[in-house]
């Protein structure tokens, strides 16, 4: 299932699990609107080590669709960067947001 | 069975003993390192099965074990004042995650100016976490109430804080019946909770939650409380009945008569009882009541028992400041609502670990009889 088609289905407190686990209300709350940097993997030199998706603190990378080579979730990629920083062959690069 | 002279630190420890903790992280703090120090020799020897995590504060010991409770570990951590503090935020985190973590805080005022000695500002001021916390008042009630508290807490998905005074608890060793670990078994069944991290079913634990859903949450954690006030005495006679103990809400002494009843907790109400017997055989009616449990707060209980009262003292071993005592606080509230309510006169005594006397508690009953008001703050012992 993509994640578009995921949908909040409790009407009332007894739906709900005593704790919010998998409420899915990120499905709705998109929280990514704050980045300055963007950063982009370059198919070209990434080897797919999934280094990144082990680093990501969001985690916002996730395997793509028909390929499954690595990717990033936009929507939820905060860019702190540290994919950037810790991917061993320099595959990720930066682009300002907004230009 | 068997009897042993123990420290209440040492009853924290036999308690997640017999309650066969999985998990136990903790830092030490005077005067809560005997509990830990115990249990890391138990975990050493073998005596006990669990993984103890050593960790560099508080803060990440109340994140251990909230890490292990949520992976279906049985976890245990214990802690004093600045340490409490420093777990302030994870327990919040403990609470919403609805995890049944057990702890034992051991009351100690806090700093500056450096004390070590007993106040029980520290856990009161964990109030609005939603931990449940339970005021022991002797070394055998501490044992138990681990015991009694993973059986309440594992169903009802809340965690709870056992507490106990400094030194006159912690480090004073009194004859304790330890229960036989068959008999514990019976009655505190394994660890089961369905909202665990699961690798073969995976979930998103926590996420942002916007506000179409976050007070629905906040409201199964409040009913889960007001479920514990029914559990907590259900489970105290299915533990009376195997153990021939009961531990309930509160405890009264002497009240169904009482024209003054006294609200104290820990081992002030010990001393309480006492007085009380000393004043009874000079033929006054006095009362009182302990409240053995602080969250959920027992309003029923409390209006019950000093609506038929006169005249209500409430001592405080604790103090927030600009406001007063924090127990005759929620007793006032308590009594808010009933049409005629008894005056309450708050008394701060014993702060930083004072000592709190037979002779003074009688002196508050002498000095209540010639109030006729309630009095919102009367310091009791400060050299002015």
């Amino acid at each position: 299932m993509g994640k578009d088609e995921k949908k909040i289905v409790f009407k009332t407190v007894h739906d709900l699990p005593p704790m919010a686990m998998s409420l899915g209300t990120m499905w709705v709350n998109k929280t990514a609107s704050w980045r300055n940097l963007k950063p982009i993997i370059d198919y070209e030199k990434c080897i797919d080590c999934m280094i990144c998706w082990k680093y990501c603190p969001e985690p916002a990378i996730f395997l793509r669709d028909p390929d499954e080579r690595v990717a990033v979730d936009y929507d939820y990629c905060k860019g702190c960067l540290i994919c950037v920083e810790e991917c061993p062959v320099d595959a990720i690069y930066t682009e300002e947001e907004g230009k | 069975m068997k009897r042993m002279a123990i420290v209440g630190n040492h009853a924290l420890s036999y308690g997640a003993l017999l309650s066969r903790v999985q998990v136990i992280a903790a830092y030490p703090i005077t005067p809560q390192t005997q509990v830990v120090e115990l249990l890391s020799e138990m975990c050493a020897d073998g005596t006990l099965k669990a993984e103890f995590v050593k960790v560099e504060s508080e803060h990440s010991a109340m994140a251990a074990v909230m890490g292990a409770s949520a992976s279906g570990a049985r976890a245990f951590t214990a802690t004093s004042s600045q340490g409490l503090a420093l777990m302030h935020e994870v327990l919040h985190w403990v609470t919403g995650a609805r995890l049944p973590v057990v702890m034992g805080n051991i009351n100690r005022a806090f700093g500056p100016p450096w004390s070590i000695w007993t106040e029980q500002t520290d856990s009161l001021s964990q109030r609005d976490t939603g931990w449940m916390q339970i005021y022991a008042q002797d070394n055998q009630e501490v044992l138990d109430s681990v015991i009694l508290a993973y059986k309440v807490s594992e169903q009802l998905l809340l965690p709870t804080m056992v507490v106990l005074d400094a030194f006159f608890l912690s480090h004073t060793s009194e004859p304790v019946e330890i229960p036989d670990q068959e008999k514990v078994d019976e009655f505190l069944p394994p660890y089961e909770n369905k909202y665990i991290l699961n690798p073969d079913a995976p979930h998103a634990f926590g996420g942002l939650t916007n506000p179409e859903w976050y007070m629905e949450l906040r409201y199964k954690i409040h009913k889960a409380h007001e479920e514990a006030l029914d559990l907590i005495e259900k489970e105290g006679r299915e533990f009376e009945k195997m153990f021939g103990r009961y531990y309930g809400l509160v405890d009264p002494y002497k009240v169904d008569d009482a024209e003054t009843v006294l609200v104290a907790v820990s081992t002030a109400a010990s001393t309480a009882r006492h007085a009380v017997d000393l004043l009874r055989e000079k033929g006054k009616k006095v009362g009182l009541l302990r409240i053995r449990v602080f969250r959920p707060f027992p309003y029923a209980k409390i209006k019950e028992i000093l609506s038929n009262a006169r005249k209500v003292i409430v001592l405080d071993r604790n103090l927030s400041p600009g406001a007063g005592g924090i127990i005759a606080s929620e007793v006032r509230g308590a009594l808010a609502n009933l049409r005629n309510h008894p005056p309450v006169l708050s008394y701060i005594m014993g702060l930083g670990g004072r000592d709190i006397t037979t002779k003074h508690i009688m002196e508050l009953f002498e000095e209540a009889e010639k109030m006729e008001e309630g009095k919102d703050i009367i310091w009791k012992g400060v050299k002015l």
